[in-house]
């Protein structure tokens, strides 16, 4: 299909940004990579009055270490991403998911700040910036402000990104030897929508887990962590029975709707499936 | 109603365009019916094919993702101009070697991620190269045909690129 028709503006700097967004509020969308956008308009799933192009401004993009974490522009592309020294030292654990990000041409044009804002919960962003608690800079023309990752995925394509506000960095804390990352996805096709994806963060001592976040793609209306689950990890050694107890505690954690993809409870049962390959994978070095 | 205009100014296969553009249009419609470069085709329209894809500035992307006037200052090649430039011609022939067109709808955005695989993957392995091409659908299912030709050009490349090192050494 085609797009409905809209008025476009290409931003020479933020304060063009800012401007059209005062005018246009929320009939106005930000247009970043458009990769996801796009689409959307295209399906006729969105119809802004105007699309605001941010894809020119240089100071939303780049990778540089900022203090004791790794920020990475808005604008900053998957490709970057994937080919990033930086990325692959410091965030391993986004280094593990980018390949899982859509497809080669697309990654030449997609943003790490488009996808966060968009806030899709089968997308791989926002399950590692929640699993890594990233924080999340968010500007206005009144300054800036930097929310947590987990108080910014409010729901279907709903972050806690207002209008007038524009997403323009995150900021990942940086990885220590004390980590295990473990990144997990099955989708029909890879590159595609997950059907369930994974994203681990333990924090060790020695062998045993001391610390535990476990972020889940595509089993709500947003990235969920699994409470039950990280509580049954925490002290643990990485062995049959704590997998086992973590398997189980899910089934507290998730309550997912069934999708085109999978019903809940093949969804739920894959989720075990991954959190057991990605203990198994994250524990490997103590067996 | 008349659709919003934008001007833009661009280059096309070497060619320059200076025009007001629908703002709504995407670069392959533009390419197809403004300018009658029909080589780049529309399958799904929402980036899911890869059927549309052309290069900008060097980078394949979906030609159905990206606005016409956001070619605006940009370079853009398509298939058209990258098979008379004979950038693609060893693929091209290693294709039609391995009967890797069958119907022919898939095979512009499948060179197109071919020639970045041959200019940027030129290591990857044949489970690398089906990752690589995993964003281009092919209806005929002809995928084997795809990997084998474009497999083909990879070691051709590499043990031409090895023997003239070795002539170096």
């Amino acid at each position: 299909m085609k797009s409905p028709d809209f008025e476009y503006v290409k931003a020479k700097n933020m304060e063009d940004v800012f401007a059209s967004l005062h005018s246009y509020k929320d009939s106005a969308q930000i247009l970043a990579g458009g990769q996801s956008l796009l689409a959307m308009l295209n399906l006729r799933m969105a119809s802004p009055q105007i699309l605001i192009d941010i894809s020119g401004i240089d100071s939303m993009k780049g990778i540089e270490k900022f203090g004791n974490a790794l920020r990475i522009g808005a604008l900053t592309t998957h490709n970057e991403i994937l080919n990033s020294d930086l990325v692959k030292l410091h965030v391993p654990l986004l280094a593990q998911a980018v390949p899982y990000v859509a497809h080669l041409a697309i990654r030449n044009k997609g943003t790490i700040g488009g996808s966060l804002a968009l806030g899709d919960p089968a997308a791989e962003y926002p399950a590692v910036a929640l699993a890594l608690n990233a924080t999340m800079v968010i500007q206005s023309s009144k300054g800036e402000r930097r929310v947590k990752a987990h108080d910014f995925f409010l729901s279907l394509y709903r972050t806690a990104v207002q209008s007038e506000e524009v997403l323009i960095a995150v900021e990942f804390p940086l990885a220590t030897s004390n980590h295990r990352f473990v990144f997990l996805e099955l989708a029909r096709r890879k590159g595609d929508y997950a059907m369930v994806g994974l994203a681990v963060a333990l924090s060790m001592d020695g062998k045993t887990i001391r610390e535990c976040a476990l972020s889940f793609m595509a089993m709500d209306d947003k990235p969920v962590l699994a409470p039950s689950a990280m509580k049954a990890l925490t002290g643990q050694n990485i062995h049959p029975e704590s997998i086992l107890l973590a398997q189980k505690a899910l089934d507290t954690d998730l309550d997912p709707p069934g999708d085109l993809q999978a019903n809940a409870s093949t969804k739920k049962h894959l989720a075990r499936v991954l959190l057991s390959r990605a203990l198994i994978q994250a524990g490997e070095p103590y067996v | 109603m008349s659709d919003r205009c934008m001007h833009a100014q661009f280059t096309v296969n070497g060619e320059s365009v200076d025009a007001q553009v629908p703002v709504r249009m995407h670069l392959v419609d533009y390419l197809r019916e403004e300018m009658g470069l029909t080589g780049s085709h529309l399958g799904c329209e929402h980036g899911v094919c890869g059927a549309c894809q052309v290069m900008v500035d060097g980078q394949v992307v979906r030609g159905c993702l990206t606005l016409a006037v956001q070619a605006d200052g940009k370079n853009v090649q398509t298939i058209e101009g990258l098979s008379e430039s004979r950038e693609l011609q060893q693929l091209q022939a290693a294709f039609l070697k391995h009967n890797a067109f069958q119907c022919g709808f898939c095979s512009a955005g499948m060179l197109l991620t071919a020639l970045d695989i041959t200019k940027h993957h030129k290591n990857a392995s044949r489970n690398e190269i089906k990752e690589l091409i995993s964003g281009n659908y092919c209806r005929c299912t002809g995928y084997q045909a795809i990997v084998d030709a474009i497999e083909s050009v990879l070691h051709t490349n590499l043990s031409s690129s090895s023997t003239q090192s070795g002539v170096k050494a």
